[in-house]
């Protein structure tokens, strides 16, 4: 029985290796146009939703309203919005794009939101008695304590960017996706599972990445935290 | 200097914070606010730099309106001490203390001579400027507070219950700094506190405040010798002449010794005979002095400063400068 696993496990594994071999090239040219939309999404998308996060710190009815609508944004199944967009962006990376900056807006509002609000009252009092005006307290104390809150939040958005931007194959947009559906048409396993964990890895590796530079702001402001080797390696490098 | 004129708060909620308070606190010297909480001694504080502003009345800094100030830049020349010390967690020690050299855009160079300056004023070593204030205990902490408040030399320095969130050792460490440094500099300060002790140890005048009002503004000795009515005297407590003891120096109450010609041995010897335990200080407290009575066999002993013997002290001083009444 064991020999018979073993073999089949074996005969199984070299199907994967095989067709990771014959398609190497395509596969890299997928997983950059994957990264390619990704990036595009996180370069439009956080300086909106970290504006917005700012703007509504002045006007609480303001916040509930943006966080509720960014919160609707989040429930629209992603295969209707591409429908709705494609007659207004045509088919591609556009209609995909949009969908995914309207996904990324809650994390990211949120975490801005809740990391400038929840400055500490003695800290801002302090800043104010010293003279500093708003806009100071905002950009000397409020934003640089927050930014690791902030990045936690963009690292939340990029990882259901990565995840979602796979289904915008299905209008044309290129990236891992293509595989997948491809495989589904063709009822190949073995190329939608390749492709899905490559999706996967690429959204750890990113949340990895994220999370390590999240940690060096932290250390920057002084937190006492524990490191993760990524950022123990960095840390060691810079020093 | 700062002059409250007839200044009521009166807050939106239509809760009164202080009723037609008057007061002025002298160039150079330190006026301690104090009363129970809720007194609107903190009200008054923050009337100064403009955290809150009056519903009526005026409050002069250094002779002017300060409504007529421009109100960011009345801050950056007002210190400011809280209780919450409210350091910038991430920002380093040396930061902290350039915040208001910062936002007055002084040159980098005279920032970092006056961060050094600082550091050494609150006698912490010149390699915390590079640390961040989480990894410094709470003491050390509020006196890179104190060192933020001073930083661009300010005329003006409010504290509000600075030390209250210190253990008590800690506290009486910093009071007894703090008064040394305000010897150095020439600042108008106002405290804020609730304890009495605290306000009899750091102040050249007290303000007692009831509900939105001050029942009495005196000197420390005055205040203790004369309460003002029932509240004053409860708020004292009823070891009025204990805490007398702690503010009074020896130098007040002794037989000062007759001028001799300097030089002279005989002066000098007498002094170092008896060892430095035998002899008091002529700065410490009859509190110090008393202790050391108590335990000596003689009944006088010489007061000193500077190695010189400046004058005797005895029981029968302390006891007459008391007066009668407090012999019984």
């Amino acid at each position: 029985m064991g020999l018979i696993h073993f073999v089949l496990g074996l005969t199984v594994g070299s199907a994967y290796v095989e067709f990771i071999r014959e398609n190497f090239t395509q596969l890299i040219a997928r997983l950059a146009e994957h990264i390619l939309i990704t990036a595009q999404t996180v370069l439009i998308a956080v300086p909106i939703a970290v504006s917005l996060g700012i703007l509504i710190t002045y006007n609480d009815q303001a916040a509930t309203a943006v966080l509720w609508l960014a919160g609707i944004a989040m429930t629209i199944p992603s295969l209707a919005a591409f429908g709705l967009l494609v007659p207004f962006l045509g088919i591609g990376s556009a209609p995909v794009i949009f969908t995914l900056v309207l996904y990324s807006q809650l994390p990211v509002i949120r975490n801005t939101y809740v990391g400038l609000t929840g400055v500490e009252e003695a800290t801002k009092n302090a800043g104010r008695g010293l003279g500093m005006t708003r806009r100071q307290r905002l950009q000397r104390l409020q934003i640089p304590m927050a930014l690791p809150i902030i990045l936690a939040g963009v690292r939340n958005a990029v990882v259901i960017v990565v995840g979602v931007t796979a289904v915008g194959a299905y209008i044309g947009a290129g990236g891992l996706g293509e595989f997948i559906f491809e495989g589904i048409r063709q009822g190949d396993t073995v190329m939608i599972v390749v492709a899905t964990v490559v999706v996967s890895v690429l959204a750890l590796v990113v949340d990895y990445g994220i999370a390590t530079v999240e940690q060096l702001l932290r250390l920057r402001n002084g937190e006492q935290i524990e490191q993760r080797v990524s950022t123990q390696v960095i840390r060691r490098a810079v020093q | 200097m700062i002059e409250f004129e007839n200044v009521t708060k009166v807050y939106p909620d239509g809760t009164k914070a202080i009723e037609e308070v008057s007061f002025t606190v002298e160039e150079g010297t330190t006026t301690v606010l104090v009363g129970p909480s809720g007194c609107g001694k903190t009200t008054s504080m923050k009337l100064v730099n403009r955290l809150e502003e009056p519903t009526e009345g005026t409050v002069y800094v250094d002779g002017v309106d300060n409504m007529a100030q421009d109100r960011i830049d009345l801050r950056r020349n007002i210190g400011y001490v809280i209780q919450e010390i409210g350091l910038f967690d991430h920002m380093t020690v040396g930061e902290n203390i350039a915040t208001v050299p910062e936002l007055r855009e002084w040159e980098q160079s005279r920032i970092d001579e006056r961060v050094d300056e600082l550091l050494e004023l609150m006698d912490l070593p010149g390699n915390y400027r590079d640390q961040y204030p989480r990894e410094l205990s709470g003491g050390q902490q509020q006196r890179i507070g104190v060192a933020r408040a001073l930083a661009a030399d300010p005329d003006i320095l409010l504290m509000d219950e600075p030390f209250g969130a210190l253990d008590p050792i800690t506290r009486d460490n910093l009071q007894d700094e703090f008064l040394e440094i305000q010897d150095r500099i020439n600042t108008t300060i106002l405290f804020v506190t609730h304890s009495i002790d605290e306000a009899l140890k750091m102040g050249d005048q007290i303000a007692i405040f009831d509900v939105g009002e001050i029942v009495q503004y005196d000197t420390p000795t005055e205040i203790l010798q004369n309460p003002k009515n029932e509240f004053v005297e409860n708020f004292i407590g009823d070891n009025r002449t204990f805490k007398q003891l702690a503010i009074t120096t020896v130098e007040e109450v002794m037989e000062p010794r007759e001028e001799r010609p300097p030089g002279d041995g005989d002066v000098i010897s007498a002094a170092t005979d008896g060892g430095d335990d035998y002899a008091i200080p002529a700065d410490a407290s009859l509190q110090v002095a008393l202790t050391k009575l108590l335990g000596s066999e003689d009944p006088t002993l010489p007061v000193v400063r500077d190695g010189r013997v400046v004058g005797t002290v005895s029981e029968r001083h302390v006891r007459s400068y008391f007066g009668p009444t407090e012999e019984s």
